[in-house]
């Protein structure tokens, strides 16, 4: 057959094209490659780390120590509930804040939808740090909100938001509500509208046709929702620095971590300790998933 | 705090935010250094993550001796990285002119220099570099400031610096004062030449406190209750304290330590503490978060004297006294232009350049003849400018009076096992 050569089939000509079976696995081979090297290795080098005993001057040895997990837990428990709190916190806020918006865009967004998700993103366009450093000196105490109101005598001098747990709650909620969104819109982008008016021809008000219809359609969107927000929000450390000022009370358990290794240069605990916290989270993402499994929604 | 005003249009700060071009050698380093990882040798292999221990100094003929330094020439560009607000400004010019006396290097020798002010803790910044040092790598930096302390000590134990070259430091051999000359953290000056030196005290706005401070326990009083700062890292807040209880910090005993922990524990229940601060305690005090803190002294001096908006600002030291440190130049291990490095370290022992940092900075020179330059100008100047240098001739925190110096007292000498006593009694307090 004639036809001219496409350099891109150049190198795969049919006859050297490879058998069926094994094209997923070639396909899959960059994902794969990058799994390995990029989690599955570091990974096992973390595994090997938490399990080695010795100090940043004279070098850590393996001596698998599993005291190190138990050292951890018993060391650094208030942290970890205190996160798991906090977690919940923001999970809840930013569906709140959240859940509205996707609808309001899904529903009522028309041909404006893809400039309403790009406005969404657009401050993605700028590092996660810069944006929260950005808000320690919106909200610092004689900033550009605090400084107005204490200037009118509607604060008193002293207070301040920076150096709260509320700051620290509100900025990670703040960095996370587009991760929110995306997932609710995407699946109540999905409601089939003629359900909705179905629903109506029932003699459903609205608020029944979204209670009974449209809000039990979006769980799968919910359920995504909510793992998006949680993890990041429970493992989080920037706001409580930046944001929390390492207040008495306001930090969380990435905070611990990091200063594990960015400070003690502790490698074995932070290593074991942030195991122990991906444990704890995979653990409540399996049960999360088991009890309001996305199975069962589209089941029920 | 002189770096984060004028970000924009400066070259420098251009450059700082690309990294140099990477070399070919570099390049088949950095993929060695990948298939090294690929392997795990190091880490699973050997059974540990670590530092072998090595002697200190350098092995004959390598990195650090004076064969390997008789061979080593000038490159044509220098990586320094310090700390925020440590050197002279000139604002109404841009780029590097900007920064003058480092400018005047530039333009003498011809070797450009990328200045980061990245440093905003010791203990964070040798974590980030520690990786790159243990694995032989260059860290992309000529020329680092670390302060004397747990750190720069354990880099010089590890054998991650480079010794320096006497042959290549004749303003230093000239110039520097007898207090910075042969430290005890450093004998010999064989790894590091001083920056500036500085005191740990107190700061505070007058337009939130209407008293003198003078003991950290006045920090405790509710009336400042969410505007108090304190150091976080592993010395200052520690050894400040100790001062505070009446403590020779240097003699210290871990009983000692005991208390002045219990001491800086009643910031965290008081409910006064706004929380525990690095560098960035400069940009809440200047944001009016903090009424009080823990402070270095040249910060202050420095933005008091030279930004209108901070006017109100003091320095202070306890009745007790102050902690002095010195924040030390050195050239980290596999550095890509170490004679670069020593001419520029060298350079500021010149008396004319050291004091034109000391004006602006208002830390001690460890340049005694550059501090009487500053002296001297005070003197011949005029007007507003005499004010202003009158104000640093004068200050007993960049010119320690015999009064002060009594008083001023260093950082306590941590080995072996102490340094796990210490950081496993402090460091729970900094984070809570």
């Amino acid at each position: 057959m004639e036809r001219p050569v496409q350099p891109d089939l150049h190198l795969v000509a049919p006859e050297r094209r490879p058998r069926r079976s094994t094209a997923p696995y070639v396909l899959a081979a960059p994902a794969l490659i990058w799994l390995l090297v990029l989690f599955v290795i570091p990974m096992i080098a973390m595994a090997s780390l938490s399990l080695q005993e010795g100090t940043s001057l004279e070098g850590f040895r393996q001596t698998f120590r599993f005291a190190n997990f138990t050292d951890a837990i018993a060391d650094n428990g208030a942290f970890l509930v205190r996160s798991l709190r906090n977690g919940v916190i923001v999970t809840v806020a930013a569906l709140l804040i959240a859940y509205p918006v996707a609808y309001w865009i899904a529903f009522y967004g028309g041909r404006f939808k893809s400039v309403f998700l790009f406005l969404l993103l657009l401050p993605f366009f700028i590092s996660f740090v810069i944006r929260t450093v950005a808000w320690s000196f919106i909200l610092s105490d004689d900033g550009i909100v605090l400084g107005t109101l204490k200037s009118i005598g509607l604060l008193p001098e002293s207070y301040h938001v920076l150096g709260t747990t509320f700051a620290v709650v509100a900025g990670i909620t703040y960095n996370l509500v587009p991760f929110t969104i995306l997932p609710l819109y995407v699946s109540l982008e999905q409601v089939d509208r003629s359900l909705v008016e179905a629903a109506k021809d029932l003699y459903s008000n609205r608020a029944q046709a979204f209670l009974k219809v449209v809000f039990p359609l979006s769980l799968p969107g919910v359920f995504a929702a909510v793992l998006l927000t949680s993890i990041p929000a429970i493992g989080d450390y920037v706001n409580a620095a930046v944001l929390g000022n390492f207040a008495p009370g306001t930090s969380m358990i990435g905070n611990v971590i990091q200063a594990e290794f960015l400070r003690n240069r502790d490698y074995p605990e932070g290593a074991a300790l942030a195991f122990v916290l991906m444990a704890v989270m995979v653990v409540g993402a399996v049960i999360y998933a088991r009890v309001l499994g996305t199975e069962r929604i589209t089941e029920g | 705090m002189s770096d984060k005003r004028v970000p924009f249009g400066d070259p420098a700060w251009i450059r700082g935010m690309t990294r140099r071009r990477i070399s070919r050698r570099e390049l088949f380093r950095y993929a060695g250094a990948g298939a090294g990882a690929l392997g795990l040798s190091s880490m699973l292999a050997a059974g540990g993550v670590g530092c072998e221990e090595q002697a200190t100094g350098p092995t004959p003929g390598g990195e650090g001796s004076a064969d390997w330094w008789a061979q080593q020439q000038a490159g044509d560009h220098i990586n320094f990285t310090n700390w925020p607000a440590y050197i002279d400004r000139d604002f109404s010019i841009d780029g590097p002119g900007s920064r003058p006396s480092l400018n005047e290097f530039i333009q003498e020798t011809g070797i450009d220099v990328t200045y980061r002010a990245d440093i905003n803790s010791n203990e964070e910044f040798y974590a980030a570099i520690r990786p790159a040092l243990e694995a032989g790598q260059d860290t992309g930096h000529d020329i680092i400031v670390i302060t004397n302390g747990q750190e720069l000590t354990e880099m010089i134990q590890l054998g991650y610096l480079i010794e320096l070259d006497p042959t290549r430091r004749p303003n230093f051999d000239a110039n520097v004062g007898p207090a910075f000359k042969d430290p005890v953290y450093d004998p010999g000056n064989k790894y590091t030449m001083a920056w500036q030196s500085g005191m740990t005290g107190i700061a505070y706005n007058t337009k939130f406190v209407d008293e003198e401070i003078t003991t950290l326990e006045q920090m405790l009083n509710p009336k400042y209750a969410g505007h108090v700062g304190m150091f976080n890292n592993t010395a200052d807040a520690q050894n400040l304290t100790m001062m505070e209880l009446g403590i020779n910090p240097e003699t210290s005993t871990p009983d000692d330590w005991q208390q002045a922990a219990d001491f800086l524990q009643r910031f965290n229940d008081s409910g006064v503490l706004r929380g525990w601060f690095d560098q960035a305690y400069l940009t809440a005090i200047e944001n009016e978060d903090l009424w009080i803190t823990m402070a270095w002294s040249g910060d202050i001096i420095n933005d008091k004297l030279y930004f209108p908006e901070y006017a109100t600002f003091e320095f202070t030291a306890l009745d007790t006294g102050a902690i002095v440190w010195v924040d030390n130049c050195c050239i980290p291990n596999e550095a890509a232009n170490p004679v670069g490095a020593m001419m520029l370290m060298d350079w500021y022992y010149d008396p004319v350049y050291a004091a034109m940092l000391t004006r602006w900075n208002a830390y001690v020179s460890p340049v005694p003849a550059g501090g009487e330059l500053v002296q001297a100008a005070a003197e011949a100047a005029k007007g507003a400018e005499k004010e202003q240098l009158e104000t640093i001739a004068t200050s007993p925190f960049v010119f320690p009076t015999p009064e002060l110096e009594e008083k001023l007292y260093n950082y306590r000498v941590l080995e072996g096992d102490e340094i796990e006593q210490w950081n496993d009694l402090f460091n729970p307090i900094f984070i809570s």
